[in-house]
């Protein structure tokens, strides 16, 4: 499995001046203007910016949940409805959404139900995915008996269960204490080392960020825009201990500058 | 029980009153009560034009009060009247008999439950349409709202001629009626209850490219599952309503309608009253057992804890 960093990766994600606004009785808001992205094949990518940044808006346009006003996006070389339509990603969203009638096995086949796939073929990858999460044993469990962290890692094995290449994650561990984002930020990495997926992150954390990421993109509110993009030397495997490296700590620096440099506080 | 040990050391009566048993009895014993002061003080003037009549004076009140509770027709049966009465109505009459009230039940019965039936499906297929289409919405649910203004009463007589005329006779009329009322607090239910998935969650389905149907199938309908039972517990109700209606203006000659009619024409108090007792009982059970389904069904959909 060759994955270097090279100039022949293939372009995952294309977005070039991209701009979205939104027209609300208040007047229009700009969420995003000129924003200029690649995302090569293999990229752990983390948007990283103050709320009202626009980070979610951006993946959401990559996952075709909304509609830009004005540049072009492509992923995998379509447009994104074209990408969305083939199934083309996992969407891992803020909260676990998981449907509550359904148990945890159930949840993980949702996507798979509506693929069309075969009971045989199903029930394969939801246990290979349940495993992969550390889920197993809790398949006939039903959301409500499990705890934050455990329905996180449900919806992760419900996003990968789709066998997508691309994974778009909107601050799934957010709502979680720092000992399981740290634990589940292992299991991730873990992962994405295995699997050779895109990863495509949002966070508000910057440990989180410069841990996961080949590439952090920093956002500026007001409007949306691109301040920042930090391409991380950090070797591809990396365990919790790397946060204490000075080089991990000059990439968290350089961030943080640019958090800074974006955050007004006048409001 | 939670407090048994706080309970055990106050006195009997206290302890009765600590659950929900002592209080229920307690209210049920002052309806009765007050239904027998109503029902001596409303017969109390026809007695006493019997006895005036009868030419006897100084009746004592206990007198009084044994009489106005033991007339044939009196202004307000007292309860034991009622409960003999609907006892040799039922238990001691035969189940085909025309005077049995268990004969009078079933033929109400069976228009209630097929009226609620299609009530049910036709609400929930009118919620279904009108959930995926904002034309549907617009031009549809002023209609089902302004459809409930107008008294049953008024209506239910024209549906009944009107399909005695096309040749439909018997349960099926009376079925409309109770479907007329049924439909509507299951559409509204419904509605509401298929508009009830988070945005996340319709999100998600969008994230798979689920179909419309798909999306119906494993995300609104599922969410719309306590939405339903909700209103069905409200629509079982307004069934029995609707049949029994049905059954006054056409001078119909069997079900729980018919027995109130009867009863009216001849001053058949007592019958009016059983008839009514029994309809309250039918509607009870109908509520319980809805109550119940609901029970079952959202356990096993894992949605009761």
């Amino acid at each position: 499995m060759a994955r270097e960093d090279g100039a022949n990766a293939r372009s995952v994600i294309d977005i070039r001046d991209l701009s979205l606004t939104f027209e609300t009785n208040d007047g229009p808001v700009h969420a995003l203007s000129n924003i200029d992205l690649n995302i090569e094949e293999g990229d752990f990518v983390s948007f990283i910016g103050p709320s009202g940044c626009g980070k979610t808006t951006l993946l959401r346009v990559i996952a075709d949940l909304e509609k830009p006003t004005g540049g072009h996006i492509s992923v995998n070389g379509v447009s994104p409805e074209e990408a969305r339509l083939a199934r083309a990603y996992g969407y891992v969203f803020q909260s676990a959404a998981l449907y509550p009638w359904r148990t945890i096995a159930n949840n993980v086949a949702l996507p798979l139900e509506i693929m069309g796939l075969s009971s045989e073929e199903r029930a394969e990858r939801v246990k290979r995915n349940m495993e992969l999460v550390n889920l197993s044993g809790f398949e006939r469990k039903y959301p409500w008996q499990l705890s934050g962290g455990m329905q996180q890692r449900a919806s992760i094995a419900r996003a990968l269960a789709v066998e997508p290449d691309l994974l778009l994650m909107d601050e799934p561990f957010g709502a979680l204490d720092e000992i399981v984002r740290d634990h589940l930020n292992e299991q991730l990495l873990q992962l994405w080392a295995k699997t050779n997926k895109t990863v495509v992150f949002v966070t508000h954390s910057i440990p989180e960020a410069v841990f996961l990421s080949t590439k952090i993109v920093v956002l500026f509110p007001r409007p949306g825009r691109i301040y920042d993009v930090i391409e991380s030397d950090l070797p591809r495997d990396r365990t919790l201990d790397i946060r204490e490296t000075p080089e991990f700590l000059k990439i968290a620096h350089r961030v943080r500058d640019g958090l800074r440099a974006g955050h007004s506080y006048d409001d | 029980m939670s407090h048994g040990g706080a309970s055990a050391s106050l006195n009997p009566f206290s302890r009765l009153m600590s659950g929900t048993a002592g209080p229920v009895i307690v209210v049920v014993a002052v309806i009765f009560a007050a239904w027998y002061v109503a029902a001596v003080l409303l017969n109390t003037p026809f007695q006493r034009d019997t006895y005036e009549r009868a030419g006897q004076e100084n009746v004592s009140i206990a007198r009084l009060i044994t009489d106005t509770l033991a007339q044939e027709r009196p202004v307000m049966p007292a309860p034991h009247q009622v409960a003999v009465e609907i006892w040799k109505t039922t238990a001691e009459k035969k189940v085909t008999s025309k005077r049995s009230l268990v004969y009078h039940s079933g033929i109400t019965l069976s228009s209630t439950l097929l009226g609620f039936l299609i009530g049910t499906t036709l609400g929930i297929g009118l919620a279904v349409l009108i959930v995926h289409s904002r034309v549907l919405d617009k031009s549809l649910m002023p209609w089902i709202i302004s459809s409930q203004t107008i008294p049953i009463l008024a209506i239910a007589p024209m549906i009944i001629v009107v399909l005695n005329a096309i040749g439909i006779t018997g349960t099926l009329p009376k079925a409309m009626i109770s479907t007329y009322l049924s439909f509507f607090p299951v559409t509204v239910g419904m509605v509401k209850g298929l508009r009830s998935p988070e945005i996340i969650q319709l999100d998600l389905m969008k994230t798979y490219s689920a179909s419309q149907g798909q999306t119906l199938l494993k995300l609104r309908l599922p969410s719309a599952a306590p939405f339903l039972f909700a209103s069905m517990k409200v629509a079982v109700a307004a069934s029995l309503v609707g049949a029994i209606v049905g059954e006054l203006p056409t001078g119909a000659v069997a079900g729980l309608g018919a027995r109130l009619l009867a009863g009216s024409y001849y001053g058949q108090t007592i019958q009016i009253w059983s008839a009514l007792i029994v309809a309250a009982v039918i509607a009870a059970s109908l509520v319980t057992i809805v109550g119940v389904s609901e029970r079952i069904v959202l356990k096993r959909m894992g949605m009761a804890q």
